[in-house]
C-alpha cells in the first residue's frame, strides 16, 4: 500500500507540471495582455505609463522568466499579485476558499443523502412507478443548464413562496445560524441536483447487479428482512465504485460553483472567478485553475484508493 | 466507410422506444429551426413598442419581449445557432478525441504516452472555468464557441476510443491487412477505425447535449453569441431580470434547452444498446 501511494504521489508531479504549462500558455494566448483593458478606454495615455505598468506587474520580460517565476512562487504558495487589486492571489484565494469549501461541503452532504436515499429506494422497487419517476428526474437533472434550475428555484421558492433567500450568505441586519442556513439552502440544492441524479442511477444499477448475487439469495434465506438484506448486506459491495465516482465528481464541484455562486451571489472562488475573468485579472484566473487543477488530481488520487480500499480483489500493482 | 453495421443497428434501436421519439423530437425541432426563415410569423429583430411584454396569444403564441419582438420566432431563430453551436463542437471535439485516441493506441510506445499524458493534463484542469478563459478571448461569434467548446471536449472521447484501438490493432484482419501492404493511415482509416465507430457515434450524441449546455452557460455570463443574434442562451440572459414579471420569457428556451438535450441523451442511451453487441434488451 505505501508503495503504491508513494507511486501515485509521485506520477502527481509531472501531471501538475503538465498542468502549470498549458494553464500559462492559455494565459499567455490572451489577446492585447493586461494593459488591453487600459488601452479600451478612449482616453489617450502615455505609452510610458503603460510600459511603467506592464514593468510594474512583471509582463515586461520574457515569457520563459515568467513562467518560471510564477511555477517557482506556486511552490512556496505565492501566486503572483493580482491585476485588479494589487494584492497577493493567494490572500485573495484563502480569503474566498471557506465560503466554496462550505457551499461544496454541503452540496456534497446533501446529494450524497439524495442520491442514496433515491437510489436505494429505487433498487428495491424496480420497475415501479417510483422508479420510473427516479429515471426521468435523474435525466432531467443532467440536461437541464444549472443556472435555468437556480432562477426558476429562486422564482418558486424566493419570489413566489417568500420561503427561502435568494442571494448572499446572510440577511442583513440578521445574525444567527438559522438565518445563515436558510440562504445555504437554494446553492447546494442547486449545486447538487446533477450528482444526485447521476449517483443515485449508478447505485440503482450498482445495487441491482449485487441483488442477483448467490450471497444475498443466502441472506434472504436466513429470513432476514429486505430492508435488511438490501440496506446492510447488498449495500455495502454495491457502494464501491458509487464511492470512487464520488470522490472523482468532487472535484467537478468546484467547476460547478463558479456558476451556482454567481446566480446566488455566493462570495466563493467561483463568483471571484467570473470577476477576475471580467476584470482581466490573469494572475488571480491562473491561481484559481491551479487550485481547480490540484483538487482534481488530488481527488483522482482519493477515488483510486479508496477504490481499492474497499473491494479487497483490487490489488495495489 | 463500412456500412455492414447498419443493418443490424435500425432494428435493435427500434426497440428503445425513448430513443426513436427522442430522433423524432429533435428532427423536427431542428428542421424547425433550420426553416425559421421561412416558418417564424416574424422578423427574429422586428422591435413593435406597441405590444412590448406581452403574455402568450394567439397573435403570439409564446408572447413578446421587452422590445416587443416575437418569443417564438426569436426561439426558432435562436434553436439554429444553439444546435448548430452544439452539433459543431461536437464533431469538433469527438473527431479531435478520435484522432488523438487512435494514434495513441495504434503507434503505442512513445506516441502513446505522450498523447495520454496529455489528455491527462487537459482533463485534470477544471473544463467549465479554462472554457470562461477560452470564450472570453474569442469575438463571441458561433464558429468560435463551437471550437472553444470542442476543443475542450475531447478527452474522454480520446481514451474510449485508445481502447479500442489497442485491441483492434491485436486482430488478425489488421495483421492481413499489414501483410498485403496496406500504409498505417489506411488501416487505421478503413480498418481499424470503421469498428470503433460505436463508441464515437454514442459520443458525438452526448457531446451535442453538453455543447448546447455549455453555450447557455457561458451565454448565462454574457461570453456567448452577442444580441440581436438569438441563441437559447442568451435568450435565457436576457430573460433573467424579468423572471418574475415575464416568467414565459425564461421558461419556453429553457424548456427547448432541455427538451433538446433530454432527447440527444436519450439518442446516445439507445445507441450505445444498440452497437454494443454485448448488450441485451430486456
Amino acid at each position: 500500500m505505501t508503495r503504491y501511494l508513494t507511486r501515485r504521489v509521485l506520477q502527481m508531479i509531472p501531471l501538475i507540471f503538465g498542468i502549470t504549462v498549458v494553464l500559462f500558455a492559455v494565459i499567455q494566448a490572451a489577446p492585447g495582455g493586461p494593459e488591453a483593458a487600459l488601452l479600451e478606454s478612449d482616453r489617450f495615455i502615455d505609452p510610458a505609463v503603460i510600459e511603467a505598468y506592464r514593468a510594474r506587474l512583471g509582463v515586461d520580460q520574457p515569457v520563459p522568466v515568467q513562467y518560471l517565476k510564477w511555477v517557482g512562487g506556486a511552490l512556496v504558495g505565492d501566486l503572483g499579485m493580482s491585476f485588479s487589486t494589487t494584492r497577493p492571489v493567494t490572500e485573495m484565494i484563502i480569503e474566498r476558499l471557506p465560503a466554496t469549501l462550505e457551499l461544496m461541503g454541503a452540496s456534497f452532504l446533501l446529494a450524497t443523502i439524495l442520491a442514496f436515499g433515491l437510489g436505494i429506494l429505487s433498487a428495491m422497487k424496480q420497475y415501479t412507478w417510483f422508479d420510473h419517476l427516479g429515471t426521468g428526474l435523474s435525466f432531467v437533472g443532467i440536461a437541464m443548464p444549472v443556472f435555468w434550475f437556480a432562477l426558476l428555484l429562486q422564482l418558486v421558492f424566493g419570489v413566489w413562496l417568500g420561503w427561502l433567500p435568494v442571494a448572499g450568505t446572510e440577511t442583513v441586519g440578521a445574525t444567527g445560524l438559522g438565518d445563515h442556513l436558510a440562504h445555504l439552502v437554494l446553492p447546494s440544492l442547486v449545486l447538487s441536483f446533477r450528482y444526485v441524479a447521476g449517483w443515485s442511477r449508478y447505485l440503482r444499477s450498482s445495487l441491482l447487479g449485487v441483488l442477483t448475487a448467490d450471497y444475498i439469495r443466502t441472506a434472504r434465506a436466513k429470513g432476514l428482512s429486505e430492508r435488511r438484506v438490501v440496506g446492510v448486506h447488498a449495500l455495502r459491495n454495491a457502494m464501491v465504485p458509487v464511492v470512487s465516482v464520488m470522490a472523482l465528481n468532487l472535484a467537478g464541484l468546484f467547476s460547478g460553483a463558479v456558476i451556482t455562486e454567481t446566480v446566488f451571489a455566493w462570495p466563493g472562488i467561483g463568483r471571484m472567478f467570473v470577476q477576475a475573468m471580467f476584470a482581466r485579472d490573469y494572475p488571480l484566473l491562473m491561481g484559481i485553475l491551479l487550485l481547480g487543477s490540484v483538487m482534481v488530481v488530488i481527488f483522482n488520487l482519493v477515488a483510486d484508493v479508496l477504490y481499492a480500499a474497499l473491494d479487497p480483489r483490487i490489488r495495489y500493482e | 466507410m463500412s456500412n455492414a453495421g447498419q443493418g443490424i443497428v435500425w432494428p435493435r434501436l427500434k426497440k428503445h422506444r425513448l430513443a426513436v421519439w427522442s430522433i423524432a423530437i429533435v428532427a423536427l425541432l431542428a428542421a424547425a429551426c433550420f426553416a425559421a426563415p421561412w416558418l417564424a410569423p416574424y422578423e427574429f429583430d422586428a422591435i413593435d413598442l406597441a405590444n412590448i411584454r406581452q403574455g402568450p396569444s394567439g397573435q403570439h403564441w409564446m408572447g413578446t419581449d421587452d422590445l416587443g419582438r416575437d418569443l417564438l420566432t426569436r426561439l426558432l431563430f435562436g434553436g439554429r445557432v444553439s444546435i448548430l453551436i452544439g452539433v459543431l463542437a461536437a464533431i469538433i471535439g469527438t473527431g479531435f478525441g478520435s484522432l488523438v485516441g487512435s494514434l495513441a493506441g495504434y503507434y503505442g510506445k512513445r506516441v502513446d504516452s505522450l498523447l495520454m499524458r496529455f489528455t491527462d493534463v487537459v482533463y485534470a484542469i477544471p473544463t467549465l472555468p479554462l472554457l470562461i478563459v477560452l470564450a472570453s478571448y474569442t469575438q463571441a461569434a458561433a464558429g468560435s464557441m463551437a471550437l472553444a467548446i470542442g476543443a475542450l471536449s475531447w478527452m474522454t472521447t480520446a481514451r474510449v476510443v485508445r481502447g479500442e484501438v489497442l485491441s483492434i490493432r491485436e486482430m488478425e484482419y489488421v495483421e492481413a491487412a499489414r501483410s498485403l501492404g496496406a500504409t498505417n493511415t489506411r488501416i487505421i482509416l478503413r480498418h481499424i477505425l470503421p469498428n470503433a465507430l460505436g463508441p464515437i457515434v454514442v459520443g458525438i450524441t452526448l457531446a451535442v447535449g453538453n455543447a448546447i449546455i455549455m453555450e447557455s452557460s457561458l451565454s448565462f455570463l454574457g461570453l456567448g453569441v452577442q444580441p440581436p443574434t438569438p441563441t437559447w442562451g442568451n435568450m435565457l440572459m436576457d430573460a433573467q431580470a424579468t423572471m418574475s414579471s415575464q416568467p414565459w420569457l425564461s421558461i419556453f428556451p429553457g424548456v427547448a434547452i432541455l427538451l433538446v438535450v433530454l432527447a440527444v441523451n436519450f439518442i446516445g442511451d439507445g445507441l450505445q444498446d444498440a452497437l454494443d453487441p454485448r448488450s441485451v434488451r430486456r
